[in-house]
């Protein structure tokens, strides 16, 4: 029995039931994929699920419509009453080919112009390598009237940054509209991990993004582990908790070093660079690898923190905080960087909650989402920290949100490691459970929050095989945000913007 | 202003020799005498089909190109394989040797423009080719810059493993640069191409596209690895001068 209320539905009344669950847009859309199960005799076709966020009752709700043998594929779309559903059903009809009727924009997403129209990958009918080329219309969106003009950027860029391509439509300097095409190192990762065990499949989901590596290998234990109702030994636990958050204060700190980098203040990017290099190493010490790879595993974690480590972490926290300290007198001090951040890429508190936007993009504006506190998972429930927001929901708000975040988490890596030093069991059985997969059956999902924002996995098990798994990261709805966020801004200021958001291509793309 | 004046009058320089070395966790090359009857499981535990067992030496082979350095062999040898703390070397293609650590101790004083070009990578790569900048290992101090367009580079940097939707970026981005060129495949997806296996959305590594004239091993190679590959380029480059 997976960790949801699921109600089980046809197509026609699958936009009915999930407005019902997104209670007029209180309960924000956590996810929304497609499924295969031709091969599942009691479906023999395939299925979406929409998963909504209960925030009041703490709980996922989800609704899945089937759609049986020899039935249509259409479905009236969720999108003109759910807009955060836009970029999941236009996925879904890249990958599995269902079709959402009276969806304001169902341009291809995720496969681009060399992939031939009626190709769904994530059909269990298509083989992994499959190698099939043609082509397909992708056009771009943009403003049309007399002066305005397009300015095409990517998908690569002057920095050394992921691949985007950006359709700028311009009056003058002002930015009329943006068009994003992403989904440009989409590598089908959800496609290769399926028949694969949990372990097998593990380097991968590592690897599906380098900063957010452990919030997606942890979302991804954290429902294999559902499924074969495993608990964690606690030692693993407090250790998972603490480098997601040791993860989440590298992450923010080069945020501080980096959106600096959209103006040119070279003195906090030389700081903001230095620290963040501080923190890479300590993250080398703890884990063998700078980008904490190889100590999450399902079952617990391969690694033991000791107490030499700890007093690492704890010097390392100090400089940090020091650093941090300067960084933020740094930007209150100058008048001319202030002006560039305030005011600059606002994305309003209902656009955030009609997005259901997450992490520091929904904080920043007011809406109060944090994984940490809507779902206990890890350690959080037992440990004290405060729920940041800002109200503004500019550049500015989002860089102050992340300066008040990390003393939130140095609080929390201190708990953490004081926790580490009072728990005595440290020997290697106490780290990690063994489990036999071969018996494994069951879908379920995971969640943790990233730096970014909250994490969401899906897996599905069949016989201690993936089946199906979803992964949708924290920069998935907070994507269609920027293209919203610039809007009547100056296109130089994009750059900044987009840094402001910090969001990843790779965790979107897979 | 007060804190940018202070900082900058009292910071210290913060640029340090390049090493190649990693601490005591750290998993940097394979080393040990993996007895026969362990080499099959390794080879067997390898996600991306590094471990080779061989017939002859020490009984077996790593092909850093492709290895992801997560610890499954040495997991598997019972403790007769140590993961060492050096980095593996980047590896050229002329005479397919591993340039030493000495040699590339002689490389300062060149100047190289390079192209960083991300063709599916996870990001890890790119984060660690944006520190090679930070103060700490200044990659300008060697007379390398990191340039903005393909047309006024000397070395294209790939990271990631190419994907379909960035196989015509790159060929692009090659044709475009000036001759003498140069292509590192930076990290294990560009340079060995096995991290994910295949897929309908991979092409592969880099070198199925484009010519590569430099690999560096990593899953991401750190930072001073990538800076060791780019003083070896400069050389290179010199040569075909």
């Amino acid at each position: 029995m997976a960790d949801w209320s699921l109600k089980v539905v046809k197509p026609e009344n699958f936009r009915g039931t999930a407005n019902i669950l997104s209670n007029g847009g209180k309960n924000p859309l956590t996810a929304m994929f497609g499924r295969d199960e031709t091969e599942n005799p009691e479906v023999k076709g395939y299925a979406i699920y929409a998963v909504f966020e209960n925030l009041s009752e703490h709980k996922m709700e989800a609704v899945k419509a089937v759609f049986g043998e020899g039935e249509s594929l259409c479905y009236e779309s969720l999108t003109p009453v759910i807009p955060a559903a836009a970029w999941y059903e236009r996925e879904i009809q890249d990958m599995f080919g269902l079709v959402p009727q009276g969806h304001p924009d169902p341009r291809p997403l995720v496969l681009h112009d060399t992939f031939p129209e009626g190709f769904y990958p994530l059909r269990k009918t298509v083989a992994k390598a499959a190698d099939v080329h043609g082509t397909r219309r992708m056009d771009m969106s943009v403003a049309r009237g007399e002066g305005v003009y397009e300015v095409p950027v990517g998908p690569i860029h002057a920095g050394i940054i992921e691949p985007g391509h950006f359709r700028f439509s311009q009056a003058g300097e002002s930015m009329l509209q943006l068009d994003a095409r992403l989904f440009y190192t989409h590598r089908g990762l959800e496609k290769i991990m399926e028949g694969k065990t949990p372990e097998e499949a593990l380097p991968i989901v590592e690897r599906i993004c380098g900063a957010c590596s452990i919030a997606n290998t942890w979302s991804f234990c954290q429902a294999v582990e559902k499924i074969a109702g495993v608990k964690v030994p606690r030692r693993a636990e407090i250790i998972r908790t603490l480098l997601m958050e040791i993860e989440r204060i590298t992450n923010h700190v080069g945020d501080l070093g980096n959106i600096p980098a959209g103006v040119g203040f070279n003195p906090a990017i030389s700081l903001g660079g230095r620290t963040k290099e501080m923190l890479m190493r300590l993250q080398e010490r703890i884990a063998g690898n700078r980008f904490l790879r190889g100590v999450i595993v399902p079952g617990g974690v391969r690694q033991d923190i000791d107490s030499a480590l700890l007093n690492d972490i704890a010097d390392i926290m100090d400089k940090t905080k020091a650093n941090v300290s300067d960084l933020s007198e740094m930007f209150a001090q100058q008048a001319n960087f202030q002006n560039r951040v305030r005011t600059t890429g606002i994305v309003r508190k209902n656009t955030a909650v009609d997005l259901a936007m997450v992490g520091v993009g929904a904080r920043a504006s007011g809406f109060a989402h944090d994984s940490r506190k809507d779902f206990a998972y890890g350690l959080y429930p037992e440990l004290d920290f405060k729920l940041v927001t800002e109200k503004t929901g500019d550049v500015a708000a989002r860089l102050a949100l992340r300066i008040a975040e990390l003393k939130e988490s140095f609080g929390l890596v201190q708990q953490l490691c004081n926790l580490l030093k009072a728990d005595k069991s440290n020997d290697s059985s106490n780290l990690t459970v063994q489990i036999d997969w071969s018996t494994v059956s069951g879908e379920d999902w995971g969640l943790s929050e990233s730096a970014r924002g909250s994490n969401f996995q899906f897996v599905a098990l069949q016989d201690g095989q993936i089946d199906r798994i979803f992964v949708r990261s924290a920069s998935y709805p907070n994507w269609p945000a920027v293209t919203i966020a610039v809007q009547g801004d100056i296109i130089p200021d994009f750059p900044l913007i987009n840094k402001s958001f910090e969001l990843c291509y790779a965790c979107i793309d897979r | 202003m007060f804190k940018v004046i202070e900082r900058l009058l009292g910071d210290k320089i913060a640029t340090e020799n390049i090493s190649l070395t990693g601490s005591a966790r750290f998993r940097g090359k394979i080393t040990g005498d993996c007895p026969e009857n362990l080499r099959t499981a390794c080879a067997k535990a390898c996600p991306v089909g590094a471990f080779k067992v061989t017939s002859d030496g020490q009984g077996y082979a790593i092909d850093y190109k492709k290895c992801l350095f997560c610890g499954k062999c040495v997991e598997k040898a019972m403790g007769s394989l140590q993961h060492s703390r050096d980095e593996a070397l980047p590896v050229i293609t002329e005479d397919a040797a591993e340039i030493t650590a000495e040699v590339i101790k002689q490389k300062l004083g060149r100047s190289l423009h390079v192209r960083h070009l991300d063709a599916g990578s996870c990001n890890a790569c790119d984060f660690e080719m944006g520190a090679m900048s930070n103060p700490v290992y200044d990659l300008h101090r060697y007379g390398v810059h990191v340039d903005a367009s393909p047309r006024h580079a000397d070395l294209l940097m790939v990271t990631g493993v190419v994907t379909r939707n960035l196989e015509q970026a790159l060929k692009m981005s090659y044709e475009a640069m000036p001759e003498p060129r140069l292509v590192m495949a930076c990290g294990a997806c560009a340079a060995g191409g096995e991290t994910y296996g295949a897929s309908y959305a991979i092409v592969g590594a880099a070198d199925k596209v484009v010519p590569v004239d430099i690999y560096i091993p990593g899953c991401p190679p750190r930072p001073s690895a990538m800076i060791a590959g780019v003083l070896a380029a400069a050389d290179m480059l010199a040569e075909r001068m």
